[in-house]
């Protein structure tokens, strides 16, 4: 799984499970040969393989109860770091008090004073900005793909990117990596 | 020879008749009963809030005192329901204190409260005297100021698992000391402080408070303090209760304990020292329910020493920590259990302690008076379903989830195929399972008292959709999302049956104009109802 745009696919569809289509979450084409042959003689068909982490309302416990379950990444608050190109710190904010991406836009906004970043989620050619997360594996997303839930449960930190670092592919976007890995 | 009775027998007659489906029945016996029987209906049940509306409410049953309300789709509980697709209260008690309602009593589920819709019911109501929210969001602790200031005669305030946002102000001390009346009160869910002491002289007056449910913010020692005024209580939520064992406070807590032998379910336990547990073992012996599925850190070794006293437990909450060996002690302990809730305690990770289907097999063998099922595992099999499916004949809830939803030998039909005992389901969920439309078409035709089907994620198609239209009229709701409905099959069904509300959500703004017939639907909902699409969906729901 990787930033859209390195050439590494992944697959996001909607569709029957097994069906071809996937499941309504990220597959990841090992894992669906891996589970073919850990299944033996068994009866159902295709291998439905399912990223758990990765579904929306997974394990279907209610959201009263992942919010307030000790265990697990899940508590009350959801406070996560993000940072933004330019500016000096760091801010915090917790994404279990807003309910949308442009709830989250707005309170972006507003920490770093800057316009534009909502553009960047509705109209990706005209803004200064993009918003980027770092997932639960790991990887560095760009916001607005997913429903609000997956990416609320998976978000672990937030970071703005500006556009001209963030555009391109091969190596603008191998820089982009190593900017971010580079421990920021 | 029934229409020589004077309407004042038939009315005294129908004040036998307590439960919803009696009195529907007896109203539709000829007209005289019907409107007997709407004048002297006092508690009415709305299980879609869409099935009607607050006009109709009050034209037929002008007498009511007691409203129950439930809102939102069941899985909204899981984030698969946008933030404002609907379920607004505000409508309802708008319209009962402009017809002059004589409202009692409002419970609600998976509803939008809002703090006005709060305050107008407190104001409106002289008479209100009991106040039930489960689920439900919108409102603050404003709100329930509002509530606790002006209902004068106030019983019941019960909140359950709600989102509230707390406005950090004295609410509870907004109790007057005049109000001795209340016999309920419930703010586990609450995350804010309240006045300790206005708590302590709250419990102190209300000699019948009969159950308190305390939120973690009470500090531990204020539980004996609070438990010594009222050794009556029937119910008890604790909400903190990490003390220190060997303190004074603790003791005390011990011996009050003892002496509050009518408590009879427990619940709450937040944040628990696990060496304070046996401070309740005197009161095991006369639970009938135990909810200890909100309280982390408790090991089979203890919750086990605990079931072991329970031996009268009718229902039980718990998490899946419990094990397979633990569930094998509740089924050789709790024969009278009835309920069982085992909850994930770790949410996204394959858990060394877990539940498989030994541990449900087990409880099956043991209880056979269960009826209502949750079940949370890591694995389970057919056979051993077929084995819980003869051993309790009896339920009319049956909600199982195996954590990785795709495992070999999940869920299929199969079982419900014997149809028997399917004919008591009254509430289903399917995820991730099934093989083709036969399976809920099975569903369909044996669960004969099917209200509620919720589905996702499974290869159901319009086939299994139109099958047998007419069972929608029958149930309260139909809930389809990720499956292989398309937007013409539910065109179809909805062209064909028109007192059938057929919602589709789309919330990522790809239906402009009318999406092809031929598109797979994300989300559909139906429900019957008598009023048509409703005038309050969002601009990402679609009435067809």
């Amino acid at each position: 799984m990787a930033i859209v745009g390195l050439g590494l696919e992944t697959e996001l569809r909607l569709g029957l499970p097994g069906g071809g289509g996937g499941v309504s979450c990220l597959v990841e084409k090992n894992e669906k040969k891996r589970v073919f042959s850990d299944i033996s003689g068994d009866q159902n068909n295709e291998p439905k393989t399912v990223n758990k982490s990765q579904v929306v309302g997974w394990p279907p416990v209610c959201s009263y109860r992942r919010k307030n379950s000790f265990k697990g990444d899940e508590g009350s608050k959801m406070y996560m770091k993000v940072s933004m190109d330019g500016a000096p710190f760091l801010r915090k904010i917790d994404l279990s008090t807003h309910k949308n991406y442009l709830d989250l836009v707005l309170a972006l906004d507003n920490l770093f004073g800057c316009f534009g970043i909502g553009e960047a989620l509705k109209n990706s050619e005209n803004s200064d900005y993009v918003l980027i997360y770092e997932d639960k594996d790991g990887d560095w997303m760009l916001a607005g793909d997913v429903p609000w839930e997956m990416f609320s449960e998976s978000c672990k930190r937030l970071r703005i990117k500006k556009r001209v670092d963030a555009k391109g592919i091969g190596l603008h976007a191998k820089d982009l990596l190593k900017g971010i890995s580079n421990g920021e | 020879m029934l229409n020589y009775f004077p309407e004042e027998v038939l009315e005294h007659v129908f004040s036998f008749l307590t439960s919803h489906p009696d009195r529907n029945a007896a109203s539709l016996v000829c007209k005289s009963w019907y409107n007997v029987e709407r004048f002297s209906r006092v508690k009415v049940f709305i299980g879609n809030c869409y099935a009607i509306g607050p006009e109709r409410l009050i034209s037929r049953f002008p007498r009511v005192r007691s409203l129950t309300l439930k809102g939102k789709p069941h899985f909204a509980d899981f984030n698969l329901v946008p933030y404002d697709w609907g379920g607004y209260v505000y409508p309802w008690i708008e319209a009962m204190a402009k017809g002059s309602t004589n409202l009692e009593e409002l419970r609600l589920k998976r509803m939008v409260v809002s703090d006005e819709s709060l305050e107008l019911l407190a104001k409106s109501f002289p008479n209100f005297k009991s106040l039930v929210l489960v689920n439900c969001e919108g409102f603050t602790t404003d709100g329930l100021a509002a509530i606790a200031s002006n209902c004068r005669f106030l019983r019941e305030l019960d909140l359950q698992e709600n989102e509230v946002e707390d406005r950090r102000g004295q609410w509870l001390s907004c109790f007057p000391d005049s109000c001795t009346s209340l016999s309920s009160l419930n703010f586990a869910c609450l995350k804010g402080e309240v006045n300790v002491a206005a708590l302590e002289r709250l419990v102190a007056r209300c000699r019948n408070l009969k159950s308190l449910r305390l939120n973690h913010a009470v500090p531990p020692d204020a539980l004996q303090k609070i438990l010594a005024q009222s050794p009556q209580l029937v119910d008890l939520g604790a909400g903190c209760f990490a003390h220190d064992p060997e303190s004074e406070t603790y003791n005390k807590l011990k011996n009050v304990m003892q002496k509050c032998s009518s408590i009879r379910s427990l619940s709450g336990f937040l944040d628990v020292n696990v060496r304070c547990l046996p401070s309740i073992y005197p009161i095991c012996i006369n639970l009938t329910s135990l909810n200890l599925s909100y309280a982390p850190g408790i090991y089979s070794k203890e919750l086990v020493k605990l079931i072991h006293k329970c031996k009268k437990l009718q229902r039980l909450w718990i998490l899946d920590t419990i094990g397979d060996k633990g569930l094998g002690v509740v089924a050789s302990t709790c024969k009278e259990l009835q309920e069982l809730r085992v909850f994930p305690s770790d949410f996204y990770g394959v858990g060394n302690v877990a539940v498989t289907e030994e541990g449900l097999v087990a409880i099956s063998a043991g209880c056979p008076n269960l009826n209502s099922l949750l079940y949370f595992c890591q694995q389970m099999t057919n056979a051993a379903l077929i084995t819980v499916a003869k051993n309790c004949p009896n339920f009319i809830r049956f909600r199982l989830c195996t954590l990785n939803p795709t495992i070999p030998d999940a869920v299929t039909m199969q079982p419900l195929d014997e149809g028997m005992y399917a004919e008591q389901l009254e509430m289903l969920s399917i995820a991730f399972a099934g093989d083709s439309d036969k399976g809920m078409v099975y569903v369909l035709n044996g669960c004969k008292k099917l209200k509620k089907l919720e589905v996702r994620d499974s290869p159901f198609g319009n086939m299994a959709l139109l099958t047998d239209t007419g069972k929608y009229e029958t149930m309260r709701s139909l809930w389809m999302s990720s499956c292989g409905v398309t937007f013409g099959g539910c065109k179809t069904l909805a062209e064909k049956m028109p007192r059938l509300n057929v919602e589709i959500i789309n919330e990522r703004d790809e239906m402009e104009g009318r999406p092809d017939d031929r598109q797979k639907v994300e989300k559909m909902y139906l429900y019957r109802t008598l009023v048509g699409p409703r005038k309050d969906a969002p601009d990402f729901v679609l009435t067809l």
